[in-house]
């Protein structure tokens, strides 16, 4: 049943998903059977459930608006959505005031960087464990494992001292490597190959492939949606890691966004609409990254339990 | 069911497919192991494994930055409980922020899934766009919550032109800072559990509740006991992973509140940082961050032995 599911339906998810692939009600079970009752739309519920959105959304609304107003037209009673005019001159003088762009560029790279090496070293240690036979891999594997348990906060004081030790304090590559080798991204995968039918590797085997074209050419491809997914959330996490950075950052040249907003706030913290200005320039990026790959992630959570946080 | 993630840990420790037939490979894969593991395995090694031990073992000593550390046997650990104030003000109100922000986090983001039923029309953009904060820069978060809960800020103003009177000073009342932090953190969080039990609703057979529904079983009934016991296994592992991230937390005191007034805000991971990186004291922070774990680890032991009560994994 499971090497059928998968082998059908292309790269799917999970194999046994059920319907948390289709989470938009298009399932075509799902859907159709309350044909009776509940046929009307049920226009208060979306109603209410919209006016509830809104005010979620209010503070981003909130941190918008206020970017474009005067410093005197931040506290008003009543509120007002708008100043006198829109200030968009706000965003240049953020960005005269702390260099936003380069911290993006920083944090670009420090994210793209952790990103490729996770899924490099991750995909070939997931190999190892679902498909290699070896001595010890079991043992090996539960030690990998006992470590996802770990909250970050044990590992950063020693690895502080390491990083100071190396003389690293300030580079790129502290920000990067000590995240990137993370068990997380091995059992990620790993769960994912699992579910993947040896039966595909069969033959390309009999043909005389050696593993490396294994797993390029027959479990990347078909793995693509897991491989994804740990991407899009490596790369947030590097994006929005901060307590790592104040750690071992305190120099503009390798300073990433969420660290230049607090050195913002330290410094220019009472201009709040310059303030606002540079959280919504800080925020964007990675909002804009969840709408546009909408469809991914809620299947990605549904494929990693990524949930929690 | 969609989410096994839970189901999968459990899975991982055996074996969960049998040894490949002898047909292929006549002896094990030794070598070809060793190339594949070697680069993850070296980072692994000198940037998780080994800080593990380092740390545990700093928590013995007295570590500054600058100069020779000292072993002290527990000496941290008894310092921690018995004389200093700060640990266990900071372990309280860390109590205080998991015991409010988990139940809430979690009846919030339920709920919402409950509501974003297949009727709602566009039900995806709604599940996204609640899950957004999720994904922006805590601290961004933090910094626009700052603009609402100071005085003359949006809930003031809003206080004053409803009601005619200030809104409390939120982060500058030792009573109020603490849940307005658990508020922020919960506006910030939810969307992920949101998104995982919209998930585990979708994956529950429609057929089930049809036929509840002609035993005679309303709504409510219908939910609790059909779609709950169903989806159990994904509320059992956002609650685990909630309850670890709501103990770790760190940037949104930082940056709201600073920890205070006083110390009504100060967290077990501020209190860490306090501690290692601006005290520079190594291994006593250290020894903050193994009650930390040790503390988790219980509680998720604790759930783990619980889970059997409550938790369905067989359809």
């Amino acid at each position: 049943m499971t090497s059928e599911a998968l082998g059908t339906r292309s790269p799917g998810l999970t194999a046994d998903d059920g319907g948390a692939g289709t989470p938009d009600g298009a399932r075509p079970a799902g859907g159709v059977v309350p044909q009776r009752r509940r046929r009307r739309p049920p226009v208060v519920s979306q109603l209410l459930l919209t006016l509830a959105l809104l005010l979620f959304l209010a503070p981003l609304g909130w941190m918008v608006l206020s970017s474009l107003k005067s410093a005197g037209e931040i506290f008003t009673t009543p509120p007002e959505l708008f100043g006198e005019s829109l200030l968009f001159s706000n965003y240049s003088n953020a960005l005269d005031f702390l260099p936003f762009g380069r911290f993006m560029l920083n944090t670009a790279f420090v994210a793209v960087t952790g990103t490729v090496i996770t899924l490099v070293t991750s995909a070939l240690s997931a190999y190892a464990f679902a498909r290699l036979r070896f001595k010890g891999r079991d043992s090996l594997f539960l030690v990998y494992l006992g470590t996802l348990m770990v909250p970050q906060e044990v590992v950063v004081v020693p690895m502080f001292l390491i990083m100071n030790q190396l003389g690293w304090i300030n580079t790129f590559q502290a920000l990067v490597l000590p995240w990137a080798f993370t068990a997380f991204g091995t059992f990620l995968l790993r769960q994912f190959f699992l579910t993947i039918p040896k039966e595909l590797e069969e033959s390309a085997r009999i043909d005389g492939a050696g593993h490396w074209r294994i797993l390029t050419q027959i479990i990347v491809p078909i793995a693509a949606p897991a491989f994804a997914v740990l991407a899009v959330f490596t790369f947030i996490t590097y994006w929005n890691s901060f307590l790592w950075p104040l750690i071992v950052t305190n120099d503009v040249t390798t300073t990433t966004v969420p660290l230049g907003l607090n050195l913002f706030l330290g410094q220019n913290g009472q201009a709040w609409n310059l303030l606002m200005a540079a959280a919504t320039i800080s925020m964007a990026p990675t909002a804009l990254l969840v709408l546009l790959l909408q469809r991914y992630l809620v299947k990605g959570i549904a494929l990693s339990g990524l949930g929690g946080r | 069911m969609a989410l096994t993630g839970a189901v999968r840990v459990t899975d991982a420790t055996g074996s969960p497919q049998a040894p490949a037939p002898p047909r292929g490979t006549k002896r094990g894969d030794g070598r070809a192991a060793s190339a594949f593991l070697l680069p993850g395995a070296i980072g692994f090694v000198a940037f998780t494994a080994f800080p593990i031990v380092a740390s545990l073992v700093m928590s013995f000593f007295d570590w500054p930055v600058l100069g020779d550390p000292s072993f002290i046997g527990f000496g941290n650990f008894v310092e921690l409980f018995t004389t200093d104030p700060v640990f266990t003000t900071a372990l309280l109100n860390t109590a205080v922020f998991v015991l409010l922000y988990v139940p809430v986090n979690i009846v919030v983001s339920m709920g919402l899934a409950v509501w974003i039923s297949p009727r709602i029309v566009g039900r995806r953009y709604y599940r996204v766009l609640f899950f957004v904060p999720a994904v922006t820069p805590m601290v961004g978060n933090a910094v626009v919550f700052g603009l609402l809960y100071t005085p003359r800020g949006l809930i003031d103003s809003v206080f004053q032109t409803l009601f005619g009177v200030s809104a409390p000073n939120f982060l500058g009342s030792s009573a109020w800072a603490l849940p307005a932090v658990v508020l922020m953190s919960v506006w910030q969080g939810f969307g992920y559990n949101l998104l995982v039990f919209s998930a585990a609703l979708d994956a529950v057979p429609p057929s089930l509740t049809e036929a509840a529904a002609i035993d005679g079983a309303g709504p409510v009934r219908q939910f609790f006991s059909v779609v709950l016991p169903l989806m159990s296994p994904s509320l059992f592992f956002a609650t685990v992973l909630t309850l670890i991230s709501s103990f770790q937390v760190f940037v949104q005191p930082y940056i709201l509140t600073g920890g205070g007034p006083g110390n009504s805000t100060t967290t077990l991971v501020m209190y860490l940082y306090q501690s290692g990186f601006q005290n520079f004291r190594l291994g006593f922070a250290s020894a903050i961050a193994w009650v930390l774990f040790v503390i988790i680890m219980v509680l998720t032991a604790i759930q783990f032995l619980g889970q059997k009560k409550w938790v369905h994994y067989d359809q």
